[in-house]
């Protein structure tokens, strides 16, 4: 078999499969039992360090979720 | 020491390019050349005035000069590439507009790609370079890695700009759709995108967050590909070193192949996925709450991922592509249209709880009407990349449209109400200068689109259908000439649509200049009031 058949074989077979897999491994990963928490305080990175850099010396801005 | 060493390399780049002008073997190298003499003198001439200064900035202090530098760079190419589409626009309409004395240099065949790598690669790209690196360092808390590294971004990717611009008034073009510029100009782009990548991830590694905010997600697949994309659709041999003409490794369809694989994806990861990471920043922020829901927004980013990279070939529909690969193209194409809504129902539930703020601030209703342009345009583009659809659709004026619905409303918008956000943060001021002004650019922007894509729907459509018609003898009624001449009234009507978008783009520069000359320093506000450590 050429070059070209051979991958073309193996891109709509095993490949196909796999990167679906993948994906729906990502959805599953997303929505993964605990995972609420760190969404919900990584959704509101914005907020946090508007004016300065995390360091030394006064913050900039306070943290406060955002929609209380 | 280090200063001595840029400006040796400052002072080689310049000599080796201006004995490189003197071998010139056409106008566009020669004047390339010229200019890169130009830029090396002023770089040169600017590092030697301030050697030996070092950096007295903080590493905790936001670099945020460059953020400045690029946005006033984004309204003056938005307001230059308006204005250049809205003259293209009015050549069509009235060809006289193509004068004579002119001919070869300001006609519309060398002013088209002027447009559209004005607004694109000049607005878009200044766009997205400046406010990468303002979300990068706000959502890592760190400053920008890398020094003055982020200001060669800068400044690079604009020389990038003023050699392709001069390159395509002068001839110099490699004939592939936004992807015009030629070898030498390729390569540069590529060094600098190197380094833009080194300060965006550079400044991802050194972050104070634990997490990697779904905004830098996007901006960093946005890099990422478009260096991916850029390398391989610009393999070319150069014909001569010393010249600007070069010739393609890929040749017939895959060499188109490879174009439209570029170009869907610089629509979709340039346009789209860089875009996106300003709509996940400056929608939550300007709405004052976080994104309506995290998960959706990591599967729209990893939806987008494996599905738009297969999109390119619905651009070769009925051509000497292979079948499979252009029902290939359209299935991903038809699959793309559920996450880019999911994408737009996240940005619009995040303001779920504070509808009311569409009443009073008009930088979120402009945030508003661009997430609502982008659910049309992928609702659209689908549609379009369906065979049949295609058959009428493809090379009329509905596929003109269809890009500006989403360029104009989608890009456009969210870019605007992300500078209305920036300046007056970035300039210590208490707040805009005008919110008048702020809703007149959004009403003539908006009305201005909607008679751009109406028209060219009406004239898209007409076109193919005029095209196809054939009597009961199986002859074809009109002529191409007829279309053209049916196509008038439709193209005037763009061309107003274009003007009016052209003043909300003034009003705008006016808007922001004013934001920061007409008002005093908000010295309360900022790290103006932190105390030196």
């Amino acid at each position: 078999m050429d070059t070209y058949s051979l991958m073309r074989e193996f891109a709509d077979s095993w490949a196909l499969l796999m990167l679906c897999l993948l994906f729906v491994g990502v959805v599953f990963w997303a929505w993964r039992p605990g995972s609420r928490k760190m969404h919900d305080d990584t959704a509101n990175i914005p907020f946090r360090h508007d004016d300065r850099p995390e360091g030394p010396g006064p913050k900039g801005t306070t943290f406060k979720e955002a929609w209380k | 020491m280090w200063d001595f060493i840029k400006l040796i390399a400052l002072g080689a780049v310049a000599v080796l390019a201006a004995l490189a002008a003197t071998q010139a073997r056409d106008l566009p190298y020669l004047v390339n050349a010229i200019e890169v003499v130009l830029a090396a003198a002023i770089a040169g001439y600017w590092i030697y005035k301030t050697r030996g200064q070092g950096s007295s900035a903080s590493p905790y202090e936001y670099n945020d000069g460059v953020i400045r530098a690029g946005v006033i760079a984004t309204v003056l190419w938005g307001v230059v590439g308006f204005l250049v589409g809205t003259t293209i626009a009015f050549q069509l309409a009235f060809p006289a507009l193509n004068f004579e004395w002119a001919q070869g240099y300001l006609n519309f065949g060398k002013l088209r790609p002027l447009h559209t790598s004005a607004v694109i690669f000049a607005f878009g790209g200044n766009a997205l370079i400046a406010t990468s690196f303002y979300v990068v360092q706000r959502t890592s808390a760190a400053r920008l890695f890398g020094g003055n590294l982020a200001w060669f971004v800068f400044w690079g990717y604009n020389l990038f700009i003023v050699l392709a611009a001069t390159g395509y008034i002068l001839g110099a073009t490699q004939s592939k759709e936004y992807a015009e510029p030629e070898w030498y100009v390729d390569w540069w782009l590529t060094i600098v995108w190197v380094f833009y990548l080194i300060v965006f991830l550079g400044t991802i590694f050194k972050r104070k967050e634990p997490h990697i905010y779904v905004a830098n997600w996007f901006y960093l697949s946005f890099i990422v590909t478009i260096a991916m994309l850029h390398i391989v659709n610009n393999l070319a041999i150069p014909v001569s070193f010393f010249g600007s003409k070069s010739v393609q490794l890929f040749s017939g369809v895959q060499d188109a192949m490879t174009q439209w694989w570029y170009g869907h994806n610089a629509v979709g990861f340039f346009l789209t996925a860089g875009f996106l990471g300003m709509m996940y920043y400056f929608v939550p922020k300007q709405a004052e709450r976080p994104v309506y829901s995290y998960k959706l927004s990591i599967v729209h980013f990893w939806a987008l991922i494996f599905l738009y990279i297969w999109a390119g070939p619905h651009h070769l529909h009925y051509t000497a592509l292979p079948d499979w690969a252009s029902t290939l193209g359209m299935v991903f194409s038809i699959m793309l249209w559920m996450p880019s809504w999911g994408g737009m129902i996240n940005g619009l539930m995040t303001l779920s709880g504070a509808w009311d703020k569409l009443r009073t601030d008009p930088v979120i209703r402009m945030m508003v009407v661009s997430v609502g342009f982008y659910g049309m345009s992928t609702f659209e583009g689908p549609m379009m990349s369906i065979k049949a659809v295609n058959s009428l659709s493809h090379y009329t004026d509905w596929t003109i449209g269809h890009v500006h619905s989403g360029a104009l409303g989608w890009n456009g918008m969210i870019t605007f109400g992300a500078l209305y956000f920036l300046v007056p943060r970035l300039w210590s001021r208490e707040r805009l200068y005008s919110l008048t002004l702020v809703s007149w650019h959004f009403w003539l922007a908006t009305i201005g689109i909607v008679l751009y894509a109406s028209s060219m729907w009406v004239s898209g459509i007409m076109q193919g259908l005029m095209w196809r018609e054939v009597d009961s003898q199986g002859f074809l009624v009109n002529a191409f000439a007829d279309t053209v001449a049916a196509m008038h009234p439709m193209y005037v009507t763009r061309g107003i649509g274009g003007v009016l978008y052209l003043t909300g783009g003034v009003i705008m520069a006016y808007n922001l200049w004013a934001t920061v000359a007409k008002q005093p320093r908000n010295e309360s506000a900022s790290v103006a009031a932190v105390p030196a450590e």
